[in-house]
């Protein structure tokens, strides 16, 4: 059975996250004056086919950090689940 | 003396191949070719331009899917070799990328797109690329960007500034790198940065789009002359 690898990216804390700024304004003029922040990211689904689980975290892990986040201003966080 | 050939890398959503080409064909001497992605021949060129645009669509990030193009494993090897690798703009965010200049591109501090005038002062005049500007000499050069909000560490900064890295930073008429005058939040104001060996330039500025009077100014036209002289050895 494949694996799923669900992939989130998100900006450093340190990196200005204008998009999230921007989502954050538009809620406090909602009213919600309750919202501290907004932060915006990414989330990648991919399959891979691959029977071996260490196999598949392996290859999710190594995507993850060449093409689909970029080290210098972006975290990732990796889940794997069997696809039934 | 035969013409030196020049090539201008064209992307899926490069926009200012063809503004590059024609900046280039403006100087006797110069014979661009253009270079499809997915290719691997550079064509004997002796210099490689990474143009503007929105290759990919900015899919992801910005430069991020061009940089596995097929071609990138030449232009990468070419640039590892020491020959000259130019990346404007989009080519900039592709050189980022790929690892052969440092630091990353996020968005404008501002939200918006830009696309204006800029100043920048040329910083440091003894690359191969600014040979023929005077030192600190202000530039009128546009820009038309989302992402051009230079950030790197900042042990990648002071090395950047210890080894004299910065080659163009955004300032106001006087040459003043204040605030105000950094139109994206970039660090330091920087507009554009070299690699360590000289030999790969990035900036987001367009050079191209300042290259003869109709368009407003002729300041980037030294930068492909600089890049000229080297190349062709005169």
């Amino acid at each position: 059975m494949p694996y799923t690898a669900k992939i989130k990216v998100t900006l450093r804390q340190s990196i200005l996250d204008v998009q999230g700024k921007a989502v954050e304004h538009a809620l406090k003029n909602l009213g919600y004056h309750s919202i501290e922040s907004a932060r915006i990211g990414k989330y990648i689904e991919v399959i891979i086919n691959e029977q071996d689980r260490a196999e598949a975290e392996r290859i999710g892990n190594e995507i993850s950090g060449k093409l689909l986040s970029n080290p210098v201003m972006e975290n990732y966080s990796l889940d794997l689940e069997k696809v039934n | 003396m035969a013409d030196v050939t020049v090539g201008v890398v064209v992307f899926p959503g490069s926009n200012c191949d063809h503004d590059t080409e024609y900046a280039l064909a403006s100087f006797s001497g110069v014979r661009p070719v253009m270079l499809w992605h997915n290719e691997h021949d550079l064509q004997g060129a002796k210099a490689i331009i990474l143009p503007g645009g929105f290759s990919y669509g900015d899919y992801l990030r910005a430069g991020s899917i061009a940089r596995f193009s097929p071609i990138m494993q030449e232009v990468i090897e070419f640039a590892r070799k020491g020959y000259p690798v130019l990346g404007i703009c989009n080519g900039f965010q592709v050189l980022l990328e790929s690892g052969l200049l440092e630091g990353a591109l996020s968005r404008n501090r501002d939200k918006k797109f830009l696309c204006r005038r800029t100043n920048i002062r040329a910083v440091n005049c003894s690359t191969i690329y600014t040979s023929l500007y005077s030192k600190n000499q202000v530039l009128d050069i546009p820009v038309a960007h989302g992402q051009g909000n230079y950030f790197a560490p900042p042990e990648v900064i002071e090395s950047l500034e210890a080894h004299d890295q910065i080659v163009f930073k955004y300032t106001d008429a006087q040459g003043l790198a204040t605030d105000e005058a950094n139109p994206n939040g970039s660090l330091q104001n920087i507009a554009g940065i070299i690699n360590r060996k000289g030999n790969v330039l990035g900036l987001m500025p367009h050079p191209e789009r300042a290259s003869e009077m109709l368009l407003g100014s002729v300041d980037g036209r030294p930068l492909f002359e600089s890049l000229y002289s080297h190349i062709a050895g005169v």
